[in-house]
C-alpha cells in the first residue's frame, strides 16, 4: 500500500470541493477540512504502526520516475529522523485548525491553503530525492506567504514578505548545491540523478564538501533559524494568525534541522566533522541570545517566538555533537518543541481572543477568571522550561549529555540557556495570568469545550512523552546510530587526496542503507 | 524554355500559410465593405491552424537538411518553435480582438499585421542564412512597430517611434555583423560559416567582431541588458494585448535565431561567445531584477522582469549544444505561457483605455474579482519561480544546464537575483490579497467581465501549472528538438 503517497496527497483531495462546491458555507468548509485532516492523521498513525522500529534505513520507500530526462523521481520514504515529524505534522494540523474555528474572514480560501500547506509540509519531510525535497520546500512559500499576509495581525504584510524573502535567499544556495551534486552524479555515474541514496555514493574532495556543506547549512540555518539569520522569525511568528504561528513553530522550523540531519551529515560527513565545533558555538550563541532577548519582550507572543530561537539552538547543538545521545536528543527536541511551543501559541491565541491584547503590561490576573486557560498555559510553560516528567526534559537532557561528551565547555554555556528559559517563561506566565485582575477582564469566560479539545490532546502527548519516552526513542535511535557511525567512520586527516576519503570507507559502514545497530552500540 | 530546379516548398509551408493569411486579410479588409472583425479573426485563426498543421507534418521530415538553396533549415527545433509561436499568435489574436473591440480602435490591419509578425517570427526560427535572418527580423520588427502604435493614445505613438528608432539602430548593428561574417568566411550561410571557421586558430578577428555585432542585434531584440532600455517604454505604451503578444513571441523567435546562430555558425567560436553570453546573462538578471523594484506601473514592472527572464534564458545558453538548447526552449515555452497570461490579466484589470495599469489599481483586487486575482497570482508565483508552477522547473532547467557547463557562479547570481525578483512579484500579490481597495475619492476599478479573454487567460494558467507539475511531457519532446540540423 502506498502509505506515504496517501499521507502526502490526501489533503489535496479536500481542495476542489472547497473551491468549486457552491453550497460550501463557512461551517461546512471548516467541517470538511477538519474531516480531511483527521483522516490524514489516521493515515499517519497507520504509517507509525507499519514503521519497523528496529531498522535504520529508509522504510516504506516508493519510487516513480517523474521527469526521467533529468533524473528527477518521485522518491519518498521515512526513517527515524522523519517518522515523528510526519506524525507531529498530521497531529498539529487539525488541532491548529480547531483553534481557528471562529474564523470569519475568507474562510474557504484559508481552508484550501491550510490543506495545501499540510501536503507540502508532509512532502518535504518524506522526500528522498533532493530536487523533490527542494520543490516541496519552496512550495511552502506561497501558502505560508498568503496565510501570514492575509490573516495575520499588525505588520502582517511586512512579516510575510520578510519571511518569504529570507527563506528564498537561503534556499537559493541549496539549489545551486543540489545542482552541483547532480552534476557530480552525472560525471561519476554516467547518469544525472537527484536520488539521495545515489548522491551518498559520490566521492567528493574535502574542499568541494566544505563549500557544499556551507551552501546547505546556510540555506537550512535560515529556516532553523540560527543566530544571526533569525530576524525573520519574531516578525513572522508574532504577526501570523494562531494557525500560522503553530504551523511555523511546530513544523516549519523543523525543516531546517531535519535537512541538516538528512543532507549535511549524510552527504558531507567529513565537512560535518570539520565544522561541528564552530556550529556548536553558533548554536550556543543562539541559545543564550534568544533567551536574553526573550526576557526583554513585552508582547507575550514575541517572547515565545524568541524562546524558539533559544530552543532551536539546542536542537542544532545536539545534532553537531555528532554523538548518538546528542543527535537522538535533537530529534526528540524537535518533536517536543513542536508540542510545547505549539501549545504556547495556541494558549496565547485563546488569551488574545478574549482580551484582544498580547501586551503583558496590560494583561495580568487573568488566571482568576480563566483558571483552565491559565492551567494550559502553565503546563506548556513548564514543559518549555524542561520540567522532568514533561516532554522537553528528555530531549534537553540528552542534548546536554551529548554536548558534555563532545565539547564540555559548550554544554556548560548551553545550560545557562535552560536557567534563563526558566526565568523568562515563568515571568511571562506570572505577568500574563497573575497579579491584580483588570476591571475589563472580569467578565472573561474560561475555556470552551472546543478549546479544551484543542489543548487536551497536546497536553496528553506531552505527558506521555515525558513519562515514557521509550517508544519515541526506540524509533529514533537506530537511525541516529547509523548516521553517527557513518559520520565518524571517515578520517578528516586523509581528506584532500584524489578521489576523496569516501573511497576508503568499507561498504558495510554505509548508512542509511541499513546496518542494524549492534547490541553493544553506543546508544543511550 | 529554361529548366527550373525542383523546389520542395513543404519545409516553408507554415510560413507561406502565415504570409498568405496576412495578404488575404489585408485584401479582404480593403475590398470587402463593412467586413465584420469577427470574420477577420476567424480567417486569421484558420491561417494559424493551417500553419500549425503544416509544421506538425514536418516533425517526421526525411528530406534534405536545408531547403531553398540552404537558406531554411528543416529540423524539429524549428517545428517546436513554430508551434510555440503559432500558439502565441493565436492567444495574441484572441486577446487583441477583444482589446480592439473594447477600445473601439479595431481596424482590419491589426489582424494582417499580427499574421505578418508571426510569419517573420517563424521564419527567423528556421532561417539558416544570415540574410534570411535579417529579412525575417525586419518583417517581424516592422509589423511590431506598427502594432505598438496602434492605439490613439499619446503613449502608444511615442512608444512606437522609440521602438522604431532604436530598433532600426540595432538592425544596422546586425547587418554590419552579417557583413563582417561574410568578410571573414565568404558566406552568409550558417553551415558554410561554421565549416569555414572550424579548426581555424588564427585570423578569426573579423569573425569575433561579427559575433559581437550580431550579439548586439539579438540582445536588443530579446531585451537583454544593457540593450534593454526601450523595453519598459514600449511595453507600457503599446496596447496591452500587443504587449502580451510581443513580449512572449519576440523573445521566443529572437532566442530561437540566436540559438541557431551561436550553435551552428559560431559553434567553432564557442570559447569566444560563451563569455559574452555569460556576461549578458549576468547583467540582465541583475539589472532586470533590481530595476523592477522601483516600478509603480505593472506593465513597466513586467517589462523589467522580461529583461531578467532574458537573462535566465541566456544562462541556459551558456551551456552550448543540445542541453542548453533544450533548457532554453523549455524556459521560452514556459515564459510565453506565463507572460501572455500575466499581460492578459493586466489587460482585463486595466479595463478600457489603459487607465488602470498603476500598481495602486490592484489594491484589493481579490475582493472585486477573485478569479482574476487568483489567475494573476498563479502567473506571478510562476514568474518568481515558486513551485509547482512552470517557472520553477524552467529555472531549475537553465541553472542545471549552466552548472553542467561549469558556470555555477552564473547559476548562483541567477538564483540570488530571483530572490530579489520575488520581492516585486510578491508586492503585487500583497496588493491584490492583503490590502483593501482605495477609499473615497477614487472609484475602484471594475475589471472587464467578458468571458472569452478570461477563458484564454485561465487556459494559460492551466498550461503554466501542467508544465510545472508534468514537465516530462514537454522535456522529452524538446530533447528531440535540441539538435540543430545544417
Amino acid at each position: 500500500m502506498p502509505w506515504l503517497t496517501l499521507l502526502v496527497f490526501l489533503p489535496l483531495l479536500g481542495i476542489p470541493p472547497l473551491l468549486l462546491w457552491r453550497g460550501a458555507t463557512d461551517g461546512r468548509a471548516k467541517a470538511l477540512t477538519l474531516g480531511v485532516m483527521l483522516a490524514d492523521l489516521a493515515v499517519a498513525l497507520g504509517v507509525l504502526i507499519v514503521f519497523d522500529e528496529g531498522r535504520a534505513g529508509y522504510q516504506l520507500v516508493e519510487r516513480v520516475p517523474w521527469v526521467p530526462q533529468i533524473g528527477l523521481s518521485y522518491l519518498v520514504g521515512v526513517d527515524g529522523f522523519s517518522i515523528w515529524l510526519v506524525v507531529l505534522t498530521a497531529f498539529m494540523f487539525p488541532i491548529a485548525l480547531l483553534a481557528e474555528w471562529d474564523l470569519r474572514h475568507r474562510v474557504r480560501m484559508f481552508m484550501a491553503l491550510s490543506l495545501l500547506l499540510e501536503t507540502v509540509v508532509l512532502g518535504s519531510f518524506v522526500a528522498l530525492d533532493l530536487l523533490l525535497f527542494f520543490l516541496f520546500f519552496e512550495a511552502l512559500l506561497a501558502p505560508m506567504f498568503l496565510l501570514i499576509g492575509v490573516w495575520g495581525s499588525g505588520r502582517r504584510v511586512y512579516a510575510s514578505v520578510k519571511f518569504t524573502l529570507y527563506t528564498m535567499l537561503g534556499s537559493a544556495f541549496i539549489l545551486v548545491a543540489i545542482l552541483y551534486l547532480w552534476f557530480q552524479t552525472s560525471r561519476q555515474f554516467g547518469e544525472g540523478s537527484f536520488d539521495l541514496r545515489q548522491m551518498e555514493q559520490l566521492s567528493l574532495g574535502l574542499a568541494e564538501q566544505r563549500w557544499l556543506f556551507i551552501a546547505f547549512f546556510v540555506g537550512l540555518a535560515v529556516k532553523v533559524p540560527i543566530f544571526p539569520l533569525h530576524t525573520w522569525l519574531p516578525d513572522a511568528h508574532t504577526e501570523a494568525p494562531t494557525k500560522g504561528s503553530v504551523v511555523l513553530a511546530a513544523l516549519l522550523l523543523k525543516a531546517g534541522p531535519y535537512g541538516m540531519l538528512r543532507f549535511n551529515l549524510d552527504l558531507f560527513p567529513e565537512a560535518a566533522r570539520v565544522f561541528a565545533e564552530e556550529i556548536g558555538v553558533l548554536a550556543v550563541v543562539g541559545i543564550v541570545y534568544g533567551a536574553v532577548v526573550a526576557m526583554m519582550q513585552t508582547d507575550v507572543k514575541r517572547l515565545v517566538a524568541y524562546s524558539s530561537v533559544s530552543h532551536m539552538g539546542f536542537v542544532v547543538l545536539g545534532i553537531f555533537t555528532l554523538t548518538p545521545e546528542g543527535m537522538s536528543g535533537a530529534v526528540m527536541q524537535m518533536l517536543n518543541h513542536g508540542l510545547s511551543t505549539g501549545l504556547l501559541f495556541l494558549a496565547i491565541g485563546m488569551v488574545y481572543a478574549r482580551t484582544h491584547t498580547r501586551d503583558m503590561g496590560e494583561l495580568g490576573g487573568v488566571a482568576q477568571v480563566t483558571p483552565l486557560l491559565a492551567g494550559t498555559f502553565l503546563v506548556a510553560t513548564l514543559s518549555s522550561i524542561g520540567l522532568p516528567g514533561l516532554n522537553n526534559f528528555v530531549g534537553e537532557f540528552l542534548v546536554i549529555l551529548g554536548a558534555f561528551r563532545a565539547h564540555p565547555w559548550l554544554a556548560a554555556a548551553a545550560v545557562s540557556g535552560i536557567v534563563l528559559g526558566a526565568i523568562y517563561m515563568l515571568w511571562a506566565y506570572q505577568r500574563t495570568f497573575h497579579g491584580p485582575v483588570a476591571e475589563r477582564f472580569r467578565g472573561l469566560g474560561d475555556l470552551l469545550p472546543r478549546e479544551l479539545a484543542v489543548a487536551l490532546p497536546v497536553v496528553a502527548a506531552m505527558l506521555a512523552i515525558g513519562v515514557y519516552p521509550r517508544p519515541v526513542l526506540d524509533r529514533i535511535n537506530p537511525t541516529t546510530e547509523g548516521v553517527v557511525r557513518w559520520v565518524r567512520s571517515v578520517e578528516v586527516g586523509q581528506a584532500g587526496l584524489p578521489g576523496g576519503v569516501r573511497g576508503s570507507v568499507q561498504p558495510e559502514y554505509r548508512p542509511p542503507a541499513g546496518i542494524r545497530p549492534s547490541p553493544a552500540g553506543e546508544g543511550p | 524554355m529554361i529548366p527550373t530546379p525542383a523546389v520542395d516548398l513543404r519545409p516553408v509551408a507554415p510560413e507561406l500559410a502565415l504570409a498568405g493569411t496576412g495578404i488575404v486579410v489585408l485584401l479582404a479588409g480593403a475590398f470587402v465593405p463593412r467586413i465584420r472583425p469577427a470574420a477577420l479573426l476567424g480567417v486569421s485563426l484558420a491561417g494559424l491552424a493551417v500553419a500549425a498543421l503544416a509544421s506538425l507534418s514536418l516533425w517526421r521530415w526525411e528530406g534534405p537538411l536545408t531547403v531553398l538553396n540552404g537558406s531554411v533549415a528543416a529540423d524539429r527545433f524549428g517545428v517546436v518553435v513554430r508551434l510555440t509561436l503559432v500558439a502565441t499568435g493565436a492567444v495574441g489574436l484572441l486577446l487583441g480582438h477583444h482589446y480592439m473591440q473594447r477600445s473601439g480602435e479595431g481596424r482590419f490591419e491589426f489582424y494582417a499585421l499580427l499574421s505578418f509578425a508571426t510569419f517573420g517570427m517563424t521564419l527567423i526560427a528556421v532561417a539558416a542564412d544570415l540574410i534570411v535572418v535579417f529579412l525575417a527580423l525586419e518583417v517581424l520588427s516592422l509589423s511590431l512597430y506598427v502594432l505598438t502604435g496602434f492605439s490613439r493614445r499619446v503613449g502608444s505613438a511615442e512608444a512606437a517611434v522609440k521602438y522604431f528608432l532604436l530598433g532600426a539602430f540595432s538592425s544596422a548593428f546586425f547587418l554590419f555583423g552579417v557583413a563582417m561574417a561574410y568578410g571573414a568566411t565568404g558566406s552568409t550561410k550558417l553551415g558554410t560559416i561554421a565549416r569555414a571557421l572550424a579548426g581555424r586558430t588564427e585570423g578569426t578577428e573579423l569573425a569575433v567582431v561579427a559575433l559581437g555585432l550580431l550579439a548586439v542585434g539579438f540582445a536588443f531584440k530579446v531585451s537583454a541588458a544593457p540593450f534593454h532600455t526601450w523595453t519598459p517604454d514600449v511595453y507600457q505604451g503599446a496596447p496591452t494585448a500587443v504587449t502580451a503578444f510581443m513580449s512572449a513571441a519576440t523573445k521566443v523567435a529572437a532566442f530561437a535565431a540566436l540559438m541557431r546562430v551561436l550553435n551552428v555558425a559560431l559553434q567553432p567560436l564557442a570559447w569566444d561567445w560563451r563569455p559574452v553570453i555569460w556576461a549578458l546573462a549576468a547583467i540582465s538578471v541583475v539589472v532586470g531584477s533590481v530595476l523592477a523594484i522601483a516600478q509603480s506601473d505593472v506593465k513597466r514592472l513586467l517589462a523589467y522582469s522580461s529583461v531578467a527572464h532574458a537573462g535566465f534564458v541566456l544562462t541556459g545558453l551558456v551551456a552550448a549544444g543540445q542541453d542548453g538548447i533544450a533548457a532554453g526552449l523549455f524556459y521560452l515555452v514556459a515564459y510565453a505561457a506565463m507572460v501572455l497570461g500575466a499581460f492578459g490579466a493586466v489587460m482585463l484589470v486595466s479595463s478600457r483605455g489603459e487607465r488602470h495599469t498603476d500598481l495602486a489599481s490592484y489594491a484589493g483586487l481579490s475582493r472585486r474579482s477573485p478569479l482574476l486575482a487568483g489567475l494573476l497570482a498563479v502567473f506571478l508565483f510562476s514568474l518568481a519561480g515558486i513551485p509547482p508552477a512552470a517557472g520553477f522547473v524552467a529555472k531549475v532547467g537553465v541553472f542545471r544546464a549552466a552548472v553542467d557547463a561549469g558556470a555555477w557562479p552564473l547559476a548562483l547570481i541567477g538564483v540570488l537575483a530571483s530572490v530579489v525578483a520575488a520581492f516585486y512579484y510578491l508586492r503585487v500579490i500583497v496588493l491584490m490579497f492583503m490590502e483593501e481597495a482605495p477609499g473615497e475619492g477614487r472609484v475602484p476599478v471594475e475589471p472587464d467581465p467578458t468571458a472569452m479573454p478570461r477563458v484564454v487567460v485561465a487556459a494559460l494558467a492551466a498550461v503554466t501549472l501542467v508544465l510545472g507539475i508534468f514537465p516530462g511531457l514537454l522535456i522529452g519532446l524538446l530533447q528531440g528538438a535540441g539538435v540543430l540540423r545544417w
